[in-house]
């Protein structure tokens, strides 16, 4: 299933497994005695899991049940008993002036997010793909800045994209005004209306790699034969990426949306690096870091927390599933 | 270099077809130009850190240091290392105990599968996207009750329970792909679960457990929000203290920046030796479909 130990054993032809994996071993005769082992055989594996499906239970599903039952409670402060109050607080959400600002900051972020690192990701993969001198030193850079945490890349990129103006700027704006590129002097994360657009740089530039690598392994999945009969029927070398590689890619696209929209959404260590808790980009993630900590508002922020589950849950259970059952179906 | 090298695939595709000397220098040019771009943030980390507290000016932001200095680095060191050491104490535990688990789950759901194991595997990933803030309030509601909180452990807990799904996940490919005829040899000779893996499945693991080791230590050393909710001052790990050094405003640039620059440096490393791991742990987290 990970497209890294697949790619290459599909490009290879494939040393992988002419038949599906081991289900329980195949008593032939006797279909009693089949069932009755059968269910000794799987027992153990049972067994060997369940702590894992116990800590899952409780730490996953155990704590989200918990935090929505707070969500739909009234208990405002910490030392307080709450009642059911059905979906009040999810409502009241919306008529607050931070939580709708705060959900656009984030549809922004999202939107330039990944858009940028899907764009300049499968730019980068379509350069490599055709192999060139130093591929090697390119990939190993491209993809570097994942091994950094965003705080950090939050503190670089906040210096970077400091909003002084011309006379006293620092970072990207002192080396325009050094350039004498004086008319890309701007405010940044600052800008009131496409700050949030700015803010997106740092987390396209730590993840355009990650997409170009997995662009890069499905480019050189896609059969060289596809290629070759395409280019035999006159495809120009474009011709053969729009209407050969690329709808074989669609999957590897789906995955790096699902991947990069579900971290985009819950975007905190980024924004507290870069901006602190400056309202002008505030985001869910740090309006529920502040109902806990200097609010303490437990209702309130486990009902911003529901609203990021299930903004992330609307998409990625229907890709799970689909997934899950394409792998099954597939006879992996 | 090549072999070890990180986001290592298949040869390229197509070689010689259709790429004219003209397009592949085109090609290079435009990788050269893109590539100047991601080293922008590197280079001011790196030099910027060198700098002395007199040169981290917005004047000289974008030159190289007239006087290379280590005093950005030994004050950045001495802010940081409790916090670094804090982020080995909790990160390497985390990374054991869940490739651990992740091993033996990937193991029996790859290969000794029970009635509603794809179910089970399903709900698995799920956590794996779960935002965490879904289950913050909760978990520090839970840890303060039983008077876990302090300390390390409720990080621990957090990266080694959370850590659970994608473990599984490396460990369940790599075990489908390994030929199965070794481990029905094993069962037909009448060795039961634990014996198969012990003396089969686990001698032939290495790969899968440095590629979740990797993972696991990563993502553990750099998360942020699980130890803003669930540490107090004395158990911050380096990103928190990495954000209170650079959050301050009093703190020079030189300093910040050799600060970011020691926070990262472990897991760059390891990136930089292991590549290959580290890659294929990233692959792991998209599910090809």
């Amino acid at each position: 299933m990970s497209a890294s130990t697949d790619s290459g054993a599909a490009a290879h032809g494939g040393p992988g497994h002419p038949k599906r994996p081991v289900t329980g071993p195949r008593a032939r005769p006797g279909r009693f005695r089949r069932a009755a082992t059968r269910a000794r055989t799987w027992l153990p594996g049972l067994l060997l899991v369940s702590p894992s499906i116990l800590l899952i239970g409780v730490f996953v599903y155990g704590m989200i049940g918990w935090n929505t039952q707070l969500a739909l409670s009234d208990k405002h402060a910490p030392i307080q008993d709450g009642s059911f109050v059905g979906l009040t607080n999810f409502v009241q959400l919306w008529q607050e002036a931070r939580w709708p600002a705060a959900v656009t900051n984030a549809v922004v972020f999202t939107v330039v997010f990944v858009g940028g690192a899907l764009f300049l990701g499968w730019l980068l993969g379509l350069l490599l793909d055709k192999g060139i001198r130093g591929e090697a030193v390119f990939r190993t850079l491209f993809l570097a800045p994942m091994a950094v945490s965003f705080i950090a890349t939050g503190v670089v990129w906040r210096w970077l994209m400091n909003p002084a103006p011309a006379e006293r700027a620092t970072g990207l704006n002192a080396l325009f005004v050094h350039l004498n590129l004086d008319f890309l002097v701007n405010d940044w994360w600052t800008a009131p209306d496409l700050g949030m657009a700015a803010m997106a740089l740092p987390a396209v530039w730590q993840l355009a790699g990650y997409v170009m690598a997995l662009f890069l392994a499905g480019f050189r999945g896609v059969p060289e034969e596809l290629r070759e009969a395409a280019r035999v029927d006159g495809c120009s070398e474009w011709g053969v990426y729009w209407r050969v590689v690329m709808p074989q890619l669609r999957p590897v696209t789906l995955s790096a949306v699902i991947i990069l929209g579900h971290m985009s959404l819950k975007v905190f260590d980024l924004i507290i690096a870069v901006a602190g808790q400056q309202i002008v980009a505030d985001v869910p993630a740090v309006y529920m870091w502040a109902m806990v900590f200097e609010v303490r508002d437990p209702a309130k922020g486990a009902t911003i927390a529901s609203y990021l589950l299930l903004a992330v849950a609307v998409f990625v259970i229907p890709y799970l599933v689909w997934t899950v059952r394409k792998e099954r179906s597939e006879g992996r | 270099m090549t072999q070890s090298a990180p986001g290592r695939v298949n040869a390229p595709s197509g070689v010689g077809a259709g790429s004219s000397p003209r397009g592949r220098a085109v090609r290079f040019t435009v990788l050269l130009v893109l590539a100047a771009l991601f080293l922008l943030p590197m280079y001011v980390l790196a030099v910027t850190g060198f700098k002395p507290f007199s040169e981290a000016t917005a004047a000289r932001a974008w030159l190289l240091p007239r006087e290379w200095s280590l005093e950005g680095w030994s004050t950045a060191w001495s802010a940081l290392a409790p916090g670094l050491w804090n982020s080995v104490r909790m990160a390497v535990p985390s990374a054991v105990i869940s490739a651990v688990l992740g091993s033996m789950n990937g193991y029996v759901l790859a290969r000794w599968r029970f009635p509603g194991a794809d179910t089970v595997f399903t709900l698995f990933l799920f956590g794996m996207f779960i935002p965490y803030q879904a289950v913050m309030i909760p978990l520090q509601q839970m840890l303060v009750n039983g008077g876990l909180m302090g300390g390390l452990f409720p990080l621990i807990l957090a990266h080694t329970v959370y850590g659970i799904p994608i473990c599984t996940l490396i460990f369940r490919n790599y075990y489908a792909s390994i030929p199965g005829s070794l481990i029905e040899a094993a069962r037909v000779d009448g060795a039961g679960l634990l014996r198969t893996y012990a003396h089969v499945v686990l001698p032939v693991s290495a790969p899968a457990f440095a590629v979740t080791l990797i993972w696991q230590f990563t993502s553990a050393w750099n998360d942020f929000l699980f130890a803003v909710f669930l540490t107090g001052p004395n158990s911050w790990p380096v990103t928190v203290q990495l954000n209170n050094v650079a959050g301050s405003m009093v703190v020079p640039y030189n300093q910040q920046m050799a600060a970011a620059v020691l926070a990262s440096l472990p897991t760059l490393l390891i990136y930089l030796v292991l590549g290959r791991y580290f890659m294929r742990g990233l692959m792991a987290g998209a599910l090809k479909g």
